[in-house]
């Protein structure tokens, strides 16, 4: 059984997610476990934004996946602990980067209050509990948030003020 | 073992997520701005996956066949148990249906003031002794956050921003504060589920308050007063507004019952 756990998780590796498919599900922190169950393996994932639209699809792959190679298993959903970006491992992050998103800054230590504000650019810093989103083409600092949420749930769209080029921002979650 | 929550309980969160996460989603393609239009389906997504994970809770309490689906579908206006708030369309009183022009300000009133509420209610339900609704909560309280600041940043834009759009703005807040009086007015299922989940409701006012109050000031509006009616959405009496919106929702799934693609 061990061996064949240990297959599963290499099989798994080449899951990347749907909509950024330069990083995989483990490396995303939705992969969370794979473990021994009534019939065959139990692969556990973790939803990310309650309403992604992806999540369905990665069930599915990681479904078809591991039939594929003749190894039973089902795919259970777990809620608790809430995923998390802190969960990305940093090799994820330099890949984010590499294909042109800004990775997600460590989220805001929970000992706050619960309602957070942040400045909206480096330029306008009052307030602010939010580091500098670096450009992921010339790394400049002076950046501005165009819009809160962007292509998907899970990312904000910046503007680098100096090499003017437009990017996506992974929100810490 | 898991104590007892009244599913008319999860149903009021899951009918309070369903019912802005569909009424937020009639800007999808008609935003303002295209980020707008992004963004407000984003909201959307947010919520309709939160009501999903109620849904599921309640059904699985139900049993007996109950699922999201029959639970989002196939209950009428009487059964809903959303704020009423939250179903009036985007639009100044008075305006007839939610056919006529949407006015961005309601929207972004309503969003802001029903955010700070669940930011609060969230935060303390993650801590609660209900293992599967403190997940739920856990998950909410980090996408209503965003929420919270997207509406709170235009809140502020338009507040203090041009003379046409701060009285805009200040009008959508006279119509919309009575409203919140539900947040805190009384219902069985929610005393009973107090005594589950430790939240008392009456005790984030004060927090809820202060976030209203300091957001007003910093967009230079002023607070109406309450006034003397309260709304009973949650008890299941609710405007004429949700029966257009169900309709729209529930006409489809109806029509063909068993279809899948």
């Amino acid at each position: 059984m061990n061996a064949q756990i240990a297959r599963a998780w290499d099989l798994l590796e080449v899951l990347t997610d749907p909509e950024i498919p330069v990083v995989t599900l483990r490396e995303l922190g939705i992969l969370r476990d794979v473990r021994e169950g009534p019939e065959g393996l139990d692969v556990v994932i973790t939803p990310t934004y309650s309403g992604c639209p992806a999540m369905s699809q990665i069930q599915d792959d990681v479904q078809s996946c591991l039939q594929q190679s003749g190894i039973a298993a089902r795919v259970i959903t777990q809620l608790a602990p809430a995923w998390t970006t802190d969960w990305m491992s940093p090799e994820a992050k330099d890949k984010l980067r590499a294909y042109g998103i800004a990775p997600p800054h460590a989220c805001p230590s929970p000992s706050g209050s619960v309602v957070q504000f942040a400045a909206r650019s480096a330029r306008h810093p009052a307030g602010s509990e939010l580091l500098a989103v670096a450009c992921p083409q010339c790394q400049s600092l002076n950046t501005t948030e165009t819009s809160h949420f962007g292509s998907t749930a899970c990312k904000a769209l910046y503007r680098c003020l100096d090499c003017l080029e437009p990017f996506d921002y992974f929100k810490p979650y | 073992m898991t104590s007892a929550l009244p599913t008319d309980y999860l149903l009021h969160l899951a009918d309070n997520a369903l019912v802005l996460g569909q009424r937020n989603a009639e800007w999808c393609g008609h935003g303002p701005a295209l980020e707008e239009d992004i963004a407000l389906s984003n909201n959307s997504l947010d919520l309709i996956g939160q009501a999903r994970l109620l849904y599921q809770a309640a059904a699985a309490q139900i049993g007996g066949g109950a699922s999201e689906d029959s639970l989002a579908y196939f209950r009428d206006v009487p059964d809903f148990k959303n704020y009423t708030l939250l179903e009036l369309p985007h639009n100044a009183p008075l305006a007839s249906t939610s056919a006529s022009d949407r006015d961005f300000a309601t929207t972004v009133v309503r969003n802001f003031l029903f955010s700070a509420w669940m930011v609060l209610v969230w935060d303390r339900l993650q801590q609660c002794e209900h293992p599967e609704l403190a997940a739920i909560a856990a998950k909410s309280v980090k996408e209503v956050r965003y929420h919270l600041r997207h509406s709170r940043d235009w809140l502020l834009r338009l507040g203090d921003g041009t003379t046409e759009s701060q009285a805009r703005v200040q009008a959508a807040v006279n119509h919309l504060m009575p409203y919140t009086q539900e947040f805190w007015s009384h219902s069985v299922y929610e005393t009973q589920a107090a005594q589950v989940t430790g939240l008392d409701t009456l005790s984030l006012r004060i927090d809820w308050d202060q976030i209203v109050a300091a957001a007003l000031s910093e967009a230079t509006l002023t607070r109406p007063a309450a006034g003397g009616f309260v709304t009973t959405g949650k008890q299941g009496l609710h405007s004429e507004h949700l029966g257009f919106l169900l309709a729209e929702m529930q006409s489809l799934t109806r029509a063909h019952p068993e279809a899948v693609w």
